[in-house]
Order: structure tokens, then C-alpha cells, then sequence
């Protein structure tokens, strides 16, 4: 079962995240940060590093790239500074720390700053009425992006 | 579906085509070389522009800065020559609305205001202004329509229409280089400053960004291909070169609120009035640039 579903994760990730089954993953609100870590997977299904490397690049996901820099996506245009460079992330933090750091920011560097929460429901006022209730990302999508990042090494 | 600075819209086919798009695009993300906002002056027809203010107290820079020492050197250039400014056909498209005669009353905006060179001159710098009428600030598109319907006879303008925008930068333009200035003595223009503070400091949308997380924490550094201004309303209605159009500010700040992925105020609604009323002060001393050249 779980290793059909990582085979298909890598060729259809649009399939992938909507394959993850209601249930399974940890809900938003029961993330366990401890220490400025969740050591727990969100979904017991192992990240996809290509997948995760999707959902950084798009747009309407991850968009990564308006805040970060990262070498390994030197044929995007454009990359913000609004955030560090990720080049050699995946050697500066654990993976655990980078699931935190994906899932809620706010939990890993204080509620000021402006990096979103990915799997989080502690959102702005006013949300639009087609995403409340809504994460960013999906826990699957958080586990990619986690796997992803931890492909980036010194 | 339009996107707006988060999602991001096209790279421009010109920028793009230059081989130098792809030199720019690697110092932005690996050097951030030009972070800072230029120094250089700007003059237009020959009037120099105030474009860095000293800031209002309270607020947490020294100086407040155009939105025009932000954009790169070929905006910053369009702006500068009147003859090359898009935004111009607008100021001459209004100017013909002023004298155009309309409505049942037969009058024109001429009729009762004469030469708009004279009469409107340096006023919209003082705007939004305190309305004892309707108990609430209006700016000069709400101005407009009040002398459209009690003097005119006619319905207020559709919301960005173009003659609403074109009339608007015309009368902006009658205060090119003056000072902006806000009377918050006057009515309760000063609960409303503060509701807009309220409103700049919030955090909206599944995105959970305030203004102040763009234009006051991370002004000077880029998002994406975009350099963050202090978001200044000095230079509106501003003509945006991404969408070959003359953007209001209520459309520029229902796109702001839009990207954090928060439901969109109505323009004019009480929420942006009071934006309006704040952001307009945040921005005292800076010369009216309308109409601006923005990316
Ligand atoms: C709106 C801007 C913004 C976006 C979008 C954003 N981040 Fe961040 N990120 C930041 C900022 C700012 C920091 C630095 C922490 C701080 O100062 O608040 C940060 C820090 C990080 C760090 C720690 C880096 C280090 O070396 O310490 C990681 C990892 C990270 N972000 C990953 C991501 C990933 C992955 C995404 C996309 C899913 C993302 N960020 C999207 C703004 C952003
Ligand atoms: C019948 C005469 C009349 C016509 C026609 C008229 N106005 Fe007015 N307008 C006035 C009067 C009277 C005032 C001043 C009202 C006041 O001070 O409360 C005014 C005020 C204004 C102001 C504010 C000036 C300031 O000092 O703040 C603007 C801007 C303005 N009009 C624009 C227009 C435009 C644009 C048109 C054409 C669409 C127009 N008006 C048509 C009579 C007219
Ligand atoms: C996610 C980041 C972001 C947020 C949040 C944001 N803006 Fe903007 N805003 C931008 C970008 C990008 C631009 C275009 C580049 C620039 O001038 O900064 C812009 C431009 C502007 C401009 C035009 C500036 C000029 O010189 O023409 C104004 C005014 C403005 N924003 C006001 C606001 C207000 C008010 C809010 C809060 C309701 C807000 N913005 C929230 C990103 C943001």
C-alpha cells in the first residue's frame, strides 16, 4: 500500500497529493513542536524529493522562490531575498527541524516573521472564503518539500 | 484568473528576449546587488520632485521614499520625459473630460471651475479630505462623482471606468511636485488615520501578511522579480507597465490584499478609505508624481 503510493508520487504528483487519504495525516492543529522540531512525519508516507522540488518551484504552492534563493534552480528567473538563501539547508538543519520550519515558521522563529505556515490553520483576518479551513499545503506536500530540501547539502 | 506580486505575472516578453534578463536575474538571486533604493534625483518638465521625505513621527524609517527610486532605470527614465510617459495620454483624455459638457444641467466641469490649471491646482495633495456631507473622508474619485450628482445630474462613475481614471490623474496632475499634506484636525479625519494604522498592522489572509511585512520589514529587498517599495500612494493613479494601463489605488491595494490571499474590500469601502487616509500621511512631504510610471 504505502509503497504503491510513493511509485505514483513520483510520476503524477497532482494524483499524489490528492491520494494521500483523508485521515491519515496529521491534522493541522496536532503537529507536535518540540524543541523547535516535529520528529513525526505528518503522513508515515516518506517525502518525494522530485515531488517536493515541484511544490517549491510553483507558484501557486510553495513559491519558494519570491522569498528564497536557491542555486539548485539557477534556470528559474528571479529569485527574492526577502529570506536566506537555502543553498546547503539540508546540512544546517535536521529534517525534523526543517518539517517544523515548513509546517509553522511562526513556532521556529517567533510570530513576527513573514515566512508562511505551510500546514498550519493559525492564518491572517479576512481569509478568502475558497481557503478558509484550508492549509497551504497538504501534509504530503510538507513531507515532499521536506525530502526536498534535505537533497540540499554544502 | 489575474495574478498580482505573489503568484506572480508573466516576465515581460521584452526583458525577457535580452539576454541581459538572465544576467539580472542571477545577481538579484545570488548577490542581491541592488538592494538599495537609487540615489538619483527625479525632475519632470523641468520641476524637481521631492521623492525622500523626512518620515512622520512614529513611523520606523528616517525617510520616506517614492516608490520611482525603486523601479529600474528605464521606468525611472519614462517617468522623467513627459513626451515618453504613457501615463500622459490619460492627463490629456481628462483634460477633454473637464470641458466636455454633460448631463441634464448642461454644464461641464469648466463651467463652474474654469482652468483646471488654475483652480485645481495643488489641491489633490491635501486629499482625502474631510467630507461633512457624507461624515466620512473622501478622495478625488469620490470627489468627482459628489460634482457629478449635486451640480451635474448624474450617476457617479462604474469604479475604474476610464473616464473616472483618466479625470483623476488629471486632477493629480494639476499638484505634479507639491507636497502631500493631510488636514487630520479637520472632522474625525484622525479616528480614521487611526483605523487605517489598525488596518496597515493587521495580518490578512491564508498568506497571514500585513502591509507592513512587505512595504515596512523587507521594503528594499525583493520578492520574486519584485523590488519591495515602501508602497507609497504619492504617484496615483500610477501607469503600470505589466498591465499597459493606468491602475487607481484602490485597485493597486485591493491587489495587495488580494495576494495574501484574503477576501477583497469594495473600493471606496470604509476599510480602504481609512487605508487611504493612513497611508496618504505615511507618505507627507513626498512630492504628488500622478502620474507615475511603476513596473
Ligand atoms: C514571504 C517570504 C517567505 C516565503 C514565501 C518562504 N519563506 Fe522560508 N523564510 C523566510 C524568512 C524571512 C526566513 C528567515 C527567518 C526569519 O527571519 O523570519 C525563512 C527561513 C526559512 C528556512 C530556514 C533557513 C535557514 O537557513 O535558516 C527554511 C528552511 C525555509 N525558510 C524554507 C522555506 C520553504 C521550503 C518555503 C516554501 C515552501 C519557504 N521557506 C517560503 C521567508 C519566506
Ligand atoms: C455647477 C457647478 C459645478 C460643476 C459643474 C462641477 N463642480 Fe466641482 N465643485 C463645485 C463647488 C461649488 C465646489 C466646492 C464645494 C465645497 O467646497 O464644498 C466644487 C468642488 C470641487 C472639487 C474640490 C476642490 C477642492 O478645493 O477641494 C473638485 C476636485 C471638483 N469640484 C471637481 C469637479 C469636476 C471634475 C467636475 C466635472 C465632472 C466638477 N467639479 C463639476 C461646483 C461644480
Ligand atoms: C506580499 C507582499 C505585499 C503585501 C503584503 C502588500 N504589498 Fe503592496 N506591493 C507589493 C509589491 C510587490 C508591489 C510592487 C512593487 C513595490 O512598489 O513594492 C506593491 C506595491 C504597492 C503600492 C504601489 C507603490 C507605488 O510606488 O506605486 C502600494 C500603494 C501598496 N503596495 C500598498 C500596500 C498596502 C496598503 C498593503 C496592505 C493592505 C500592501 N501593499 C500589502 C507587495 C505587497
Amino acid at each position: 500500500m504505502k509503497f504503491a503510493k510513493t511509485i505514483f508520487a513520483g510520476a503524477i504528483f497532482a494524483l499524489q497529493a490528492a491520494a494521500a487519504p483523508a485521515g491519515e495525516a496529521v491534522p493541522p492543529d496536532q503537529v507536535k513542536f518540540e524543541d523547535f522540531a516535529v520528529a513525526e512525519s505528518l503522513t508515515g508516507v516518506p517525502g518525494d524529493p522530485q515531488a517536493g522540488a515541484e511544490v517549491f518551484r510553483d507558484r501557486g504552492l510553495g513559491n519558494c522562490l519570491a522569498c528564497h534563493a536557491n542555486s539548485a534552480m539557477e534556470e528559474e528567473l528571479f529569485h527574492g531575498t526577502v529570506g536566506p538563501s537555502l543553498d546547503g539547508v539540508g546540512s544546517r538543519w535536521e529534517p525534523a527541524q526543517l518539517r517544523a520550519i515548513v509546517a509553522d515558521a511562526k513556532k521556529v522563529f517567533g510570530e513576527e516573521t513573514v515566512m508562511p505556515g505551510f500546514y498550519s490553520l493559525n492564518v491572517g483576518a479576512n481569509v478568502a472564503k475558497d481557503r478558509v479551513g484550508q492549509t497551504i499545503l497538504t501534509a504530503q506536500q510538507v513531507e515532499d518539500v521536506v525530502a526536498y530540501l534535505a537533497t540540499l547539502k554544502e | 484568473m489575474r495574478r498580482g506580486a505573489w503568484e506572480g505575472l508573466p516576465v515581460r516578453g521584452k526583458f525577457a528576449a535580452i539576454g541581459a534578463g538572465v544576467l539580472v536575474a542571477s545577481a538579484l538571486a545570488f548577490s542581491a546587488v541592488q538592494a538599495e533604493p537609487v540615489d538619483e534625483t527625479l525632475s519632470i518638465d523641468g520641476v524637481e520632485m521631492t521623492t525622500r521625505a523626512k518620515a512622520q513621527e512614529g513611523l520606523p524609517f528616517d525617510e520616506v521614499l517614492s516608490g520611482w527610486l525603486f523601479r529600474e532605470a528605464e521606468t525611472r527614465q519614462l517617468e522623467a520625459d513627459s513626451f515618453e510617459n504613457p501615463g500622459m495620454l490619460y492627463v490629456e483624455r481628462g483634460e477633454e473630460i473637464w470641458n466636455t459638457v454633460e448631463g441634464p444641467a448642461g454644464q461641464s466641469c469648466a463651467s463652474c471651475h474654469g482652468d483646471a490649471a488654475e483652480s485645481m491646482a495643488g489641491i489633490a495633495a491635501h486629499y482625502p479630505k474631510w467630507d461633512a456631507d457624507s461624515q466620512r473622508p473622501i478622495n478625488i474619485e469620490l470627489r468627482i462623482d459628489k460634482c457629478r450628482v449635486e451640480h451635474m445630474g448624474l450617476e457617479p462613475y462604474k469604479f475604474d471606468s476610464d473616464d473616472q481614471k483618466a479625470l483623476t490623474t488629471y486632477i493629480k496632475h494639476q499638484s505634479l511636485g507639491e507636497p502631500v499634506n493631510l488636514d487630520l484636525a479637520e472632522g474625525d479625519m484622525q479616528s480614521w488615520w487611526e483605523r487605517g494604522k489598525e488596518r496597515y498592522y493587521l495580518r490578512t489572509g491564508q498568506l497571514n501578511f500585513a502591509c507592513a511585512s512587505c512595504h515596512e520589514a523587507n521594503s528594499g529587498l525583493y520578492i520574486r522579480a519584485d523590488h519591495l517599495s515602501q508602497g507609497q500612494a504619492n504617484g496615483f493613479p500610477t501607469y503600470r507597465l505589466k498591465q499597459a494601463d493606468m491602475v487607481s489605488l484602490h485597485n493597486r491595494l485591493r491587489g495587495c490584499i488580494r495576494d495574501t490571499r484574503a477576501e477583497t474590500p469594495a473600493a471606496f469601502s470604509d476599510e480602504l478609505m481609512a487605508l487611504e487616509v493612513y497611508l496618504t500621511w505615511r507618505g507627507t512631504g513626498l512630492s504628488v508624481e500622478t502620474p507615475a510610471v511603476r513596473q
